[in-house]
């Protein structure tokens, strides 16, 4: 990578940030604290406040409380031109009156550097998006997935602090998404460059980023890897946004030390040993955690629910099926090997559920 | 920050020690040159000057204010502490320069209480100058920079600086000549104070009698005014709509020509079809010798009154009316009425089921703006209202009249604001509130229904004869300016043209230059201040937040409605006097044209920023690029063909009013307009059009090289502009 681009990560920390808009509270206190060269994500749908978020970052809104630290230093006086924070947009934001070249150059002429260092800066980081040789096209000569490397090398030009990206691959299509969101993750390596980046789309998030903050409603829901968010969600938001997630209400039943969950107007479920049991839980486990049984197979060590089949989808790798059982409706996913063997919609089917995979969560 | 505030103390210091601080008469040329003896002359001198030599101490914040701007700005001293700094002395300095002009007028203090404070004045004062217009505006720059460092307008002192000096010159120029001009409504006749002097006035059988019904004479002028208003409202939407639909909908090769039509009202003169009525109409009319000497039927005068007028602006505005409908009728989606022809409506069904009542909002919105138009139209009553008056001739009589009452013509004044703002609100609400038009979104597919067949006919019938009448019209009116002596000696002729232009000996001897040169140079003038402020402020508006944006915008918008007649009093009201002395100079008529077309550039301005994603300055906010940076790096070459139609369009405009600059002129400014309302009262009808004519070649010359400028600029561009952005990237 180029030794023009690369600068000295820094890290972001949100501190108590409250935001409303009117009687709208956009942001309720968040706290977060991104570590330098971080690749960090913002997953939410839509109206949990994560562009909002991003955009106090860079500046575009005012908080009502709180503060954002970028390397140390506070950034909540300053106005966006003047915090060094670098910000790809949804729409890419090209200027349509100036080339390529112009466009990328843009932010060093804003900052005075010395005209001999803005050319060489310029081609370095269109090489580094690999767009060197189209310095003097418009970008509207460009396609989608070039555009959107203009307005990376404009960006990165300038050495932000951070680099914050909002839905940077929600106007490519479906193949170009998957080979841009790579070349993402090789450059920000490369830079070592501490990156923010704002999607709603959960593969987007687990596959590039280190970290992931999960929003809803305004508030940070849980922070972690994508893998412990999937296999450890906080709560039944995370839960049911990250995967699928078989949600079933119930209580909880106490029998000395041993727990069980009775689900609503049914089946009993024994709960693993040391699961912390909270007010108003629910059982949740993942579609694969549960084994269609064929007529006559013994459950072993696990739990035998009995349902109907109420629909079938072929996903491809597995089959999913909705099976309604006592109070509940669950989904469960079965693998395809090949062939034409399915189980036909509106007959029985017996589920055996590995009870050390389930959990009890919360909203 | 500290840039604005260092340059804006530097300009008001040099402007106090170097430009004449007052008003002078006959130009800095007739200074007293002889050494440096004028920077200490009481007609010539800077402030510095009359602060030193002549003992006008007052003056002194002119000079105390920049020098301590100057020196917070140098001095090493924190950020805030200098911006509260520039703050107290740009604030202080303004406030102060402001006081003393309205303390201290030509005959000394200006109330009994300041002279008890401070003792006798033997001075007096007159109208600021360069020097005294300059300091308060570099003052006010100063200010803004203060503002600007305690983090007003996110820190920008480019953006505070914008904002404060067009809150300023709207509160000069709109303000405060409306205030000062309502305020009269509320004196009686000495200028005191008094409440009921405005019920009195208001109650005046002139304004509200309806002793026509009862077969009196005529009818009061509020009344006259709202009947005349309705039916050229009603009159006007219901042309134009016919219009609107056959070029839109109605399969006509016709199309382009009638668009055509849409250009008329905005290159002529609006009396100009007052002008080509009389010509057929009027006594010595076309019509009118035909009939008595074929049928011998004396027509007489009808045409000086309600019938005439009405016919002159329904001929004048229905293409103003044409032009609004178009754009609603264009907007319809044609998804709609194809759902209900699916649905087994026969065409005339869906026409009267789901197509007219679509309309219904636009079709208000016309008839609003017919409405004020007729109401703000002065060019046409005037030439041919004989006895039936309306409140713009009526205030127009009540100021140059035989009784000339100030007081009169404020109320009227009043009243006619009360019917414009009224219509203004309306029509704002309406457009305010979702307009059918935008339900169908994107993705519209499908294609307009042809009218039916009886809807079809019934518009031919109706807008064919009425776009011949119309060009019909123009032709007769303007051949007008090439004939003998109209109704009696037809034989072709120049001799007008050249009365008018003629060149003789190298000089120009012609009786119509003055006026001509006069309307070209002062609109000149007024075209670049109108288009620059007018983008400044659609920037301003649609990109910046702060607290009064909008205030300060509705304000801005606000002048749109207030008729020209209403203006042009206020003006003369509150420019006649000191500390703003402008009345009989061509500054009061650019102040006139600016802020009377300013809205209309502000409109335009405001629809072409909102083609431009607010991402874009962003990108450049967050690359580096403070408020001035973003605004002259990214939306102005943005907005180029935007500016190049607003210059166009203030020039344009600022050549054919009348309204207004009828009360401003003097023999020194006259402009053509009016030069040729006075021929035309005169009855010189052939010298009237000559000038008209060439005012008209100008104007259309001067559109078509903007077509080409801006049309040229428009295919430069197109290859610039970024493809749309797929939508699916917002759905969740």
């Amino acid at each position: 990578m180029s030794d023009l681009l690369a600068r000295e990560p820094a890290g972001v920390r949100v501190e108590g940030v409250d935001l409303s808009y009117g009687a709208t509270r956009v942001l309720r206190d968040v706290n977060l604290e991104i570590r330098p060269g971080e690749f960090f994500a913002f997953l939410g749908p839509s109206g949990c406040g994560k562009t909002t978020l991003l955009r106090l970052i860079a500046g575009f809104a005012t908080a009502q409380r709180g503060r954002i630290l970028v390397g140390g230093q506070d950034l909540s006086p300053l106005p966006p031109w003047k915090r060094d924070v670098g910000m790809v947009f949804q729409s890419y934001a090209l200027w349509p009156h100036m080339t390529v070249r112009k466009n990328v150059a843009f932010g060093l002429e804003e900052r005075r550097v010395p005209r001999a260092e803005i050319g060489p800066r310029v081609e370095a980081a269109l090489r580094l998006v690999g767009l060197d040789g189209l310095g003097d096209r418009r970008p509207s000569q460009l396609s989608g997935g070039q555009q959107q490397r203009v307005a990376l090398a404009r960006t990165v030009a300038v050495r932000p602090k951070v680099l914050l990206l909002d839905e940077p691959l929600s106007n490519l299509d479906a193949r170009l998404r998957v080979q841009v969101r790579r070349e993402l993750r090789d450059l920000q390596q490369g830079l070592r460059l501490t990156t923010i980046f704002v999607t709603h789309d959960q593969e987007e998030a687990n596959t590039v980023c280190d970290r992931i903050a999960v929003m809803s409603e305004g508030a940070v829901q849980q922070v972690g890897t994508p893998m412990e968010l999937y296999d450890h969600p906080a709560n039944l938001f995370v839960a049911g946004f990250l995967g699928t997630a078989n949600i079933v209400p119930g209580i909880v039943l106490r029998d000395g030390g041993a727990a069980a969950f009775e689900i609503t107007g049914g089946t009993r479920i024994p709960l693993p040993a040391g699961l912390e049991v909270s007010e108003g839980a629910r059982l949740m486990f993942r579609p694969q955690d549960v084994t269609l049984l064929p007529a006559g197979a013994e459950p072993g060590n696990r739990r035998v629910i009995a349902g109907e089949i109420t629909h079938r989808e072929f996903l491809g790798a597995s089959i999913r099926y909705g099976i309604r059982v006592a109070g509940a409706e669950v989904l469960v996913d079965a693998p395809h090997t090949g062939g034409e063997h399915h189980l036909p919609v509106g007959g029985l089917a017996a589920l055996a559920l590995d009870s050390s995979r389930v959990k009890l969560l919360s909203a | 920050m500290r840039a604005a505030g260092l340059w804006s103390s530097l300009v008001a210091l040099a402007a106090a020690l170097l430009l004449p601080w007052y008003l002078t008469q006959d130009g800095i040329a007739a200074a007293p040159l002889a050494g440096l003896a004028w920077l200490a002359d009481p007609d010539f001198g800077p402030a510095a000057g009359q602060v030193l030599a002549q003992g006008r101490w007052w003056l002194l914040p002119a000079l105390l204010a920049p020098a301590a701007g100057l020196l917070a700005a140098l001095l090493p001293i924190p950020r805030p502490a200098r911006a509260a700094l520039f703050l107290l002395t740009g604030g202080l300095g303004l406030g102060l320069l402001i006081a003393q002009g309205y303390a201290i007028g030509v005959q000394g203090w200006s109330t009994p209480w300041l002279e008890g404070l401070f003792g006798p004045m033997e001075d007096r004062q007159f109208g600021v100058g360069w020097g005294g217009a300059l300091v308060p505006a570099a003052l006010a720059v100063l200010l803004a920079a203060g503002l600007a460092g305690r983090g007003a307008f996110r820190g920008d002192a480019f953006t505070a600086t914008v904002a404060v000096c067009i809150a300023l010159a709207i509160a000069v120029f709109t303000a405060m000549p409306l205030v000062l001009l309502l305020g009269d409504a509320f004196r009686d006749a000495g200028g005191a104070l008094a409440a009921g002097a405005l019920f009195g006035r208001l109650a005046d059988d002139r304004l509200w009698s309806l002793g026509c019904l009862a077969g009196a004479p005529r009818c009061g002028v509020v009344w006259n005014t709202a009947l005349l208003g309705v039916l050229v409202g009603a009159g006007t939407t219901a042309l134009g709509l016919a219009f609107a639909l056959l070029v839109v909908r109605g399969r006509l090769r016709l199309g382009r020509p009638l668009r055509w039509l849409t250009v008329l009202p905005i290159v002529t003169p609006p009396f100009i079809l007052g002008l080509g009525l009389i010509l057929i109409f009027g006594r010595s009319g076309i019509v009118s010798l035909a009939a008595s000497s074929l049928f011998g039927v004396e027509l007489g005068r009808w045409i000086y009154g309600l019938p005439g007028v009405l016919l002159a602006q329904l001929f004048a505005f229905t293409p103003i009316a044409f032009l609004v409908l178009i754009g609603v009728v264009e907007g319809l989606s044609p998804t709609l009425e194809e759902a209900s022809s699916t649905l087994r409506a026969t065409p005339r069904d869906t026409f009267r089921t789901v197509t007219l009542p679509l309309l219904r909002p636009g079709l208000a919105n016309a008839f609003l703006l017919g409405f004020v138009e007729s109401m703000a139209d002065f060019g046409n009553p005037i030439v041919l209202g004989g006895q039936f008056g309306v409140l713009a001739t009526e205030i127009f009589f009540a100021v140059v009249g035989a009784q000339a009452d100030a007081g009169r013509a404020a109320t009227l004044s009043l009243v006619l604001l009360a019917l414009a703002l009224g219509a203004f609100f309306l029509q704002r609400r309406l457009t305010a509130r979702k307009s059918y038009v935008s339900i169908g979104g994107k993705g519209d597919a499908g294609l307009a229904p042809p009218l039916p067949a009886g809807v079809r006919r019934l518009c031919l019938a109706v807008a064919l004869p009425w776009a011949g009448l119309t060009v019909a019209l123009y032709l007769l009116a303007l051949s007008g300016g090439f004939v003998e002596i109209w109704g009696r000696d037809y034989t072709p002729t120049l001799r007008h043209m050249i009365k008018a232009f003629e060149i003789s000996g190298g000089q120009l001897t012609g009786l119509a230059w003055n006026s001509v040169i006069t309307t070209v140079t002062l609109a000149a003038i007024s075209a670049p201040i109108t288009a620059a402020l007018g983008i400044v402020s659609a920037w301003l508006f649609s990109r910046a937040r702060f607290a009064g944006r909008g205030a300060l915008e509705f304000a801005t918008m606000l002048t749109f409605a207030v008729p020209g007649t209403v203006i042009g009093v206020a003006y003369l009201r509150a420019f006649n006097l000191p500390p703003l002395e402008l009345a009989g100079t061509g500054a009061i008529i650019v102040a006139c044209f600016v802020f009377r077309n300013l809205p209309v550039g502000l409109r335009s301005g405001m629809a072409a920023m909102a083609q431009i994603d607010p991402s874009l300055d962003e990108a450049s906010h967050t690359l580096g690029g403070g408020g001035a940076d973003a605004f002259r790096r990214v939306v102005l070459p943005l907005l180029r063909p935007a500016i190049m139609a607003g210059l166009v369009y203030a020039f344009v405009r600022a050549m054919t009013t009348i309204s207004a600059v009828i009360f401003l002129v003097t023999a020194d400014t006259e402009l053509a307009t009016v030069f040729i309302v006075n021929r035309v009262i005169n009855g010189d009808y052939g010298l009237a059009i000559a000038v008209a004519v060439v005012l008209i070649a100008l104007m259309v010359v001067m559109l078509g090289l903007a077509q080409l400028l801006v049309g040229r600029r428009r295919i430069g561009r197109r290859a610039a502009v970024a493809p749309p952005i797929q939508p699916g990237g917002t759905v969740a």
